[in-house]
């Protein structure tokens, strides 16, 4: 077995932000019927998580689920336990027309934190983070710059960003910038 | 501006987080049709002044398909609805007939 490695391991910036890449996480695709209740038990038993609903983040700890679409989540277990919790998944659906796969690999992770990190967030995406319209246990996927990205908030001031991990550095740069010292415009403040 | 909202996952988004996917409701012709209407199938497009309907894909979001009706010349959306329908349902067709009356596209008005 091979050792695994996130994207950027240890990328971290410090401006009106931090920027830091959050580390190896297990990330499982899970799709098929959201309304099957066989679906939500299997969740619960590899998460510890309810069944989020539509645009909703269910986080415990290392775990979570995420809701992408109708017929989608994104599972959130720790790394090592990926492929337990994927034969887990697998059997409990059983015969279902559902899907789980391990894109932990796929993906790369970022936490931005601080008191601008809405800001910094708001000037890459077309999304309103204003804490009226964006709170804990929302996600929202859409697109940073010229790729998509889903965020989503894991305390006061603090934002986990997940995107492709080929264009990881590409996203640590957008980041970056957008987190420049001097950079403040205040729109949320 | 183009705002678009999602009715798959109920996302209220800008244009830019979409990918637009043509005309709306075109009839397809295929093998044993006409030559004119396979022409008018692959290459006659409504491209009108107001009311217009179109698919729109969540591309950046939950990444569905969906119908839209829309203004192209005001950016005005009479509604979003599902991609799994032939025509404008009833509640679209009356929401552009409060704002356009006396509207038409295609067959449907
Ligand atoms: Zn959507």
């Amino acid at each position: 077995m091979s050792e695994a490695k996130t994207a950027l391991p240890g990328a971290l910036f410090d401006g009106i932000a931090v920027i830091e890449e959050a580390g190896l996480q297990g990330m499982i695709t899970l799709r098929g019927d959201l309304g099957d209740k066989a679906l939500a038990s299997a969740l619960h038993d590899v998460t510890g998580c309810a069944l989020p609903g539509p645009r909703e983040v269910a986080l415990a700890g290392e775990k979570g689920a995420a809701w992408m679409s109708p017929d989608e989540l994104l599972v959130m277990v720790p790394h090592g336990e990926t492929a337990a919790a994927v034969a887990t998944l697998d059997a409990r659906l059983g015969e279902r027309h559902a899907l789980a796969a391990d894109v932990s690999d796929a993906r790369v992770v970022f936490d931005i934190r601080g008191a601008y990190a809405r800001e910094v967030l708001g000037k890459l995406m077309p999304v309103d983070f204003s804490a009226d319209a964006f709170g804990p246990g929302q996600i929202r996927r859409s697109r940073m710059a010229q790729v998509p990205a889903a965020v989503w908030m894991t305390g006061e001031d603090a934002f986990r960003v997940v995107c492709f991990r080929s264009v990881a550095q590409y996203v640590f740069d957008l980041l970056k910038t957008a987190a420049s010292e001097g950079g403040e415009v205040g729109l949320y403040a | 501006m183009l705002i678009l909202e999602c009715p798959c996952c109920g996302v209220k988004g800008e244009e830019t987080e979409f990918h637009g996917g043509g005309e709306a409701h075109i009839r397809r012709f295929g093998p044993g049709s006409s030559d004119e209407a396979f022409h008018d199938y692959l290459f006659a497009k409504e491209n009108p002044r107001g009311v217009h309907f179109e698919r729109w894909r969540h591309v950046n979001g939950c990444g569905k398909w969906f119908h839209v009706a829309r203004c192209t010349q005001t950016l005005e959306v009479f509604g979003s609805y599902s991609a799994q329908t032939t025509e404008p349902p009833q509640d679209i067709k009356d929401a552009i007939t409060a704002k356009r009356p006396g509207w038409r596209w295609r067959e449907f008005a």
